[in-house]
């Protein structure tokens, strides 16, 4: 079942290169002749970007650089390199840009750690603007007099508030 | 006073940070060649099928790189500025072939045999060059596109400025406009050439 999956995957991604009619779907074999080649293109074509098509994954582009790409990919794993290897192959050419997921390095650490000393920035200034609210919006002391007037409010359990007796 | 200037002044970094985003292309990619060697290669030139070219050959020159392609819009923009720059014989200019047949998406030439695609790769080139004039010192044919794999090639035209020890010291990416070749490429070639 799950090699189907895998060869039905590996024709997916080379159905576009194989200018092959539907019913001559024999003729797609050889390209995708071992499942295990095709399933680790898939996996390492789906982290690199394509150049052509930016916001498209090498893995996913019908771009022609893609494609010559894909080939090479699939070259370099059927020489046995390993993903490392063959991804530090497309780096050493394209650069960094070529990984979704950039690697950390000194160039790198802004983009990294930048959103966190961001955050900390912005957690550092609320605590030192709620410390200051604080400390300004201190009710102020109640005086002698005020309490003695808050203490008889208190005191008249009426609970109603008072009227005026001769209001109509 | 001051609790208006803190966001104006926090907007007035967004704006800036924003304006920087909004006037670079995405599709201009720093090369990771530029301060490295080029890569070696070995392919008949355009001219003449029997002679082979390779960059070891410009030891001790300063010379241009040009990616192109018959098939390429851009690389009709940029020609003749290239013909009339090698007509004041500023710097030799080897131009890379690249995908002349396979590339051109008119043509389905997947299934052509080798011999055939070379065939109609020199000739639809040399008509090319012909017809456009041709300011190169000798083209090279990269049917295939592995070469311009191993020089980062993602777009068409694209051109190398290589120093006298083989070192890439420049990538321009797209077409050489008149103003990329005079503020940036010449002054970095005259001061190539100085150095021994």
């Amino acid at each position: 079942m799950k090699r189907t999956l895998t060869q039905l995957a590996a024709a997916l991604l080379l159905g576009p290169l194989l200018p092959v009619a539907p019913g001559h779907a024999a003729e797609a074999t050889p390209m995708a002749a071992n499942p295990q080649v095709e399933a680790r293109l898939i996996a390492i074509s789906e982290e690199l970007r394509c150049l052509v098509c930016q916001n498209e994954s090498l893995a996913g582009s019908r771009a022609e650089l893609a494609e010559d790409l894909r080939r090479e990919v699939r070259l370099q794993i059927e020489e046995g390199k390993s993903d490392t290897a063959i991804k530090d192959y497309l780096v050493a050419r394209y650069g960094d840009f070529v990984l979704y997921r950039p690697p950390v390095k000194p160039t790198t650490w802004l983009l990294w750690y930048g959103p966190f000393v961001i955050l900390a920035g912005a957690v550092l200034g609320l605590i030192a603007y709620l410390r200051r609210r604080a400390r300004q919006s201190q009710p102020p002391a109640l005086s002698a007099t005020d309490r003695a007037a808050a203490e008889a409010l208190l005191a008249d359990d009426s609970g109603t508030p008072s009227r005026p007796k001769d209001a109509p | 006073m001051k609790r208006f200037l803190i966001p104006l002044g926090l907007f007035l970094v967004l704006v800036i940070f924003l304006a920087i985003g909004l006037n670079k292309d995405p599709h201009e990619v720093p090369s990771p060649l530029v301060g490295k060697p080029t890569p070696d290669f070995r392919l008949a030139t355009l001219a003449e099928p029997d002679r082979q070219f390779s960059p070891t050959d410009m030891r001790g020159q300063v010379w241009l790189l040009n990616v192109w392609a018959s098939w390429c819009v851009s690389c009709r923009a940029e020609h003749p500025l290239l013909v009339s720059f090698a007509r004041q014989g500023g710097l030799p200019i080897v131009g890379l072939n690249y995908k002349e047949v396979r590339g051109d998406g008119g043509l389905d030439a997947k299934k052509l045999p080798l011999e055939e695609e070379t065939a109609l790769a020199r000739q639809r080139a040399n008509t090319w060059l012909r017809q456009h004039g041709d300011p190169y010192t000798l083209s090279v044919i990269d049917l295939d596109g592995r070469v311009g794999i191993d020089y980062g090639v993602y777009g068409v035209p694209e051109t190398y400025l290589i120093d006298k020890k083989g070192i890439i010291r420049f990538k321009q990416i797209g077409p050489i406009t008149p103003e990329a070749l005079e503020k940036k490429i010449l002054p970095l070639a005259r001061q190539l050439a100085s150095e021994s």
